[in-house]
């Protein structure tokens, strides 16, 4: 039962994280449709980034924490101007070579200064964040990550609910064409959905990287992983892609514990062609309203 | 804005339309709109009228179509082949053809994104100037744009127009597809803004006797060109105009499939 | 004798056998035969044992770009998994040919076949799905042949890897680079051959009308989910048959090979060398081979000097960084590909000095 817990813990947390960055992608297919394959690397460069703020530069770690979603978010929005604004109305594969071809630069460019060996974080979440639930003890970490996520998800909802910019955005989603006839800056809300979700990626690389420690390889091995979580959240659905992600997150923990470590990184995608079988659009995907 | 007289405030000059660098839709199109008018353009599908509307509205871009010869002044300044975001800042609002709201947004978002243009100024004011328009939205105001009916989107379309305060607004076709009572309903709303704001008004329309009815002034176009224009009134009594618009036959009589072997008169301007 | 055919100065084409014709001049005849002949004539014989291994990659990863580009060029279905596919044919092979003791003439084709199935079966879904739900179920493909290879210890023997049989052809034992040459490139030969003329029956006519609009097509009577599994199939057994043939080169192959980025390779070929196009495939395999070979050069080279050891390591992480430049290059400046330089060049010739 302990064990049970345990891994329920463990998988609503780092599922929350799988949200968090599915969160990201979903927002850049839903205003652009781009399928970003450079998700991993944008994650990496967020971790690495905090990494060269912490030890190198010596920043305090809130500061840290601030300048990298700073850099992300600039990050972010470089990408789409320098590589992506070229390409509108491009084919699709086009755009998606594209951005698996961006991944490899990135991949090559942290490969190049920081090796593929393991580097961690110095330890700075206070022990006393650690929460005794019964007998199992959830480590700082955990808290640390579900709290975080937890403020990102409300502020996003706040954002895109009431905020003038979140409501153009979605309209950009929406119609692209009826968005531009009012006026809505539609080049500017693809820039800002990049931005925001680069930013949102470095955020969960951060964390990431304080519970397993950031290597190149296995940072951007989870961006291929929002693959099955947007599917079964639906691509065009941000809630989607929170609950899809913690579906992923605690099924991944308890294949990992109960069957086979082996497995754990397979069945997301066994279940995600079962899903695309049966529900082509994800679970949670808009039933497009057709009305003619 | 200087509001004295009736000076000319979009004046197209012998427009030339090009698609994806082959498909020639307008072929020398020009017309003119005096301040706080309602023009209607006539024609049958495919004569370039929602051409000509998004040429203004510089809608063309992202069908990679170009002007390709001519030019556009609106109130002194060119803007032919300028992004839609900067003549969108300018007052040109352009309702697009066949409805299109965004389907996830409730009525009242789809509204909010009618202030793109100056979203930092407050719109309280405006939401309930266009409910005073539109009472029917009022009541709607909180459910998704894609549940509702025909009728209510298109007062929504107009409504999320408004929003933006257009100087000149160019309707594509309102009357697509609804009830003749509503359509009645539609145009007389039409008019009202016209009267009571002052809005410029670029009315498309298939159902021309409605359109001639509130308009001032029309042209009509066939395959790319202007061939007819004048004041509405005169269009209403040409017969051309009632032969191929408004389905009276030369003798003041509706046409009835009885005589339908009859000669058909030709249009004179061909 | 008849008349020589050479190039009209326009477009004449009379009848629709014209159009599709596979060479419109006895120009293009002749210089191909040239081609062949030095192909096959003198390059084996003039170049190194290296230079003729690089050849043989660039054969091998032609064949199976090749039919990527029947997939991705023509039918307009994106598969990440064409390199987890590969894997499925050199394992075939290997296992028919040690288990069963099966010829090297048998298994070649029988692993195609096998590996057509397979992409059949990871095919379905695009009876329902289209363009990125497509291509997500294709990753999700590669992801399950990947973990099957490595973890069906009883058949693959997973990291382990196998050790293949010699290879031998009319009692001829075929080893070392120069057979290995002549047997590739003949295969070589004869898929582009095949692939020209599967594109000229209605079978690639369907193909094209379901690229260019799905819908369309259907309306216009073409069953479409037959004919994508078809795609699938065809381009599938394009890259089973090269990994077969790559298998019994290598002599001994394990699992790591056939991973994400084997895919991601095939695709940039298809990409560069330029989408719908035969040579453009083939440009597109001697391109990539070129580069990473070009690439490890340099490594080697610098890990050799001693002292920029440290940095000949990093360089290997540069390797990464060229690909993605060059995917990223050519299709923000050149998007049809190499394909599309040849035909400036080729038209230059042709048209000079009148150039337009």
């Amino acid at each position: 039962m302990d064990f049970f817990i345990q891994l329920l813990v463990n998988g609503l947390s780092i599922g929350l994280l799988y949200g968090l960055s599915a969160m990201g992608f979903v927002m850049i297919f839903k205003s652009s449709s781009v399928l970003n394959f450079a998700h991993g690397e944008l994650l990496a460069m967020g971790a690495f980034l905090f990494l060269v703020l912490t030890t190198w530069a010596g920043l305090p770690i809130y500061l840290a924490f601030l300048v990298t979603l700073a850099g992300s978010f600039v990050l972010g929005f470089a990408v789409e101007r320098l590589f992506l604004r070229p390409l509108i109305g491009e084919s699709l594969i086009f755009v998606i070579m594209l951005t698996v071809g961006l991944a490899s630069i990135f991949k090559g460019l942290l490969l190049f200064f920081f090796g593929g060996n393991l580097h961690t974080y110095p330890e700075f979440l206070p022990a006393g964040l650690g929460v005794q639930l019964g007998n199992v003890f959830v480590p700082p970490v955990y808290v640390a990550s579900s709290f975080i996520g937890i403020v990102f998800l409300v502020l996003f909802g706040l954002f895109f609910k009431f905020s003038p910019q979140g409501i153009f955005m979605r309209s950009v989603a929406d119609n692209q064409t009826a968005a531009l006839s009012l006026g809505v800056h539609v080049k500017k809300v693809f820039a800002l959905s990049w931005a925001i979700a680069a930013m949102v990626a470095g955020m969960s690389g951060i964390v990431l990287g304080v519970i397993n420690g950031i290597n190149v390889h296995e940072i951007s091995a989870i961006g291929l992983k929002v693959f099955p979580v947007v599917i079964l959240g639906g691509l065009d659905s941000i809630g989607g892609a929170i609950i899809g992600g913690i579906i992923i997150g605690l099924l991944e923990t308890f294949t990992c514990g109960y069957i086979s470590p082996s497995l754990r990184d397979v069945v997301p995608y066994a279940v995600l062609v079962c899903i695309l079988l049966v529900k082509p659009y994800g679970l949670f995907g808009l039933v497009d309203i057709e009305r003619v | 804005m200087t509001e004295n007289g009736n000076g000319i405030f979009l004046q197209l000059n012998n427009i030339s339309v090009v698609y994806s660098d082959v498909i020639q839709v307008l072929k020398g199109v020009s017309l003119s709109v005096e301040k706080h008018r309602i023009v209607s353009l006539l024609g049958s599908n495919g004569a370039g009228k929602t051409t000509t509307l998004k040429a203004v509205s510089g809608l063309l871009k992202p069908e990679n179509g170009k002007v390709t010869d001519g030019s556009i002044s609106f109130d002194g300044a060119a803007i032919q082949n300028s992004s839609p975001e900067q003549i969108t800042r300018k007052g040109i609002i352009q309702v697009l053809e066949g409805r299109q709201p965004f389907k996830y947004l409730t009525i009242e978002e789809n509204l909010k994104v009618g202030t793109a243009t100056r979203w930092t100024r407050p719109y309280k004011k405006d939401l309930d100037m266009v409910y005073d328009y539109f009472p029917a939205l009022t009541k709607r105001r909180k459910s998704l744009a894609g549940y509702c009916s025909g009728g209510e989107l298109q007062m929504l379309v107009m409504g999320r127009a408004l929003m933006a305060h257009p100087r000149l607004l160019l309707l594509d076709e309102p009357s697509l597809g609804l009830a003749p009572l509503v359509v009645r309903e539609i145009f007389r709303i039409i008019k009202r803004i016209n009267e009571e704001q002052g809005t410029t008004i670029i009315l498309v329309e298939q159902n021309a006797n409605m359109a001639l009815q509130i308009a001032h002034y029309g042209y009509v176009m066939e395959n790319g060109k202007v061939v007819m224009e004048g004041e509405a009134h005169a269009l209403k009594e040409n017969p051309d105009v009632k032969e191929f618009y408004l389905g009276v036959s030369a003798g003041g009589k509706t046409r009835t499939y009885k005589d339908i072997k009859s000669y058909r008169r030709r249009k004179r301007w061909l | 004798m008849r008349r020589l055919r050479f190039h009209p100065c326009g477009n004449f084409k009379e009848s629709y056998a014209q159009e599709i014709t596979v060479f419109e001049t006895d120009f293009g005849r002749f210089w191909l035969l040239v081609g062949l002949v030095l192909l096959f004539g003198v390059l084996p014989f003039v170049s190194s044992p290296y230079f003729l291994y690089v050849c043989n990659m660039i054969g091998i990863a032609a064949i199976s770009a090749l039919g990527l580009n029947i997939l991705i060029g023509y039918t307009g279905l994106i598969s990440l998994g064409h390199g987890a596919f590969f894997g499925v044919g050199a394992y075939a092979a290997a296992i028919l040919a040690t288990r069963l003791g099966l010829p090297f003439w048998v298994c070649v084709p029988a692993a195609g076949f096998v590996t057509a199935l397979t992409g059949m079966v990871f095919g379905i879904p695009s009876g329902r799905l289209k363009g990125l739900y497509l291509t997500i179920a294709t990753l999700a493909g590669q992801f399950i042949i990947e973990y099957i290879l490595v973890h069906w210890e009883s058949l693959t023997q997973g990291t382990m890897g196998i050790v293949l049989p010699e290879a031998t052809l009319f009692g001829l034992v075929i080893d070392g680079d120069r057979p290995f040459f002549y047997v590739i490139f003949i295969c070589l030969v004869l898929v582009t051959w095949m692939t020209k003329n599967i594109m000229r029956t209605r079978y690639g006519r369907a193909f094209i009308a379901i690229r260019d609009n799905d819908r369309a097509a259907e309306g216009m009577g073409i069953p479409i989910f037959p004919y994508k599994l078809l795609s699938f199939g065809i381009s599938s057994f394009y890259a089973g048959f090269a990994g077969a043939i790559w298998a019994f080169y290598m002599i001994s192959i394990t699992s790591e090979t056939f991973t994400l980025s084997l895919s991601v390779e095939y695709i940039a070929m298809v990409i560069i060398g330029g989408l719908g196009s035969i040579p453009g495939a083939i440009f597109g395999a001697v391109f990539i081979t070129g580069l990473n070979e070009i690439l490890r050069w340099f490594t080697d080279l610098f890990m050799n000097m001693g002292m920029a050891t440290g940095f000949g390591l990093n360089m290997a992480s540069l390797r990464e960084l060229a690909f993605g430049l060059a995917i990223v290059l050519f299709i923000l400046f050149e998007p049809k590909g190499l394909a599309e330089i040849w035909r400036i060049v080729r038209s230059n010739f042709r048209l000079w000095p009148f150039s337009y």
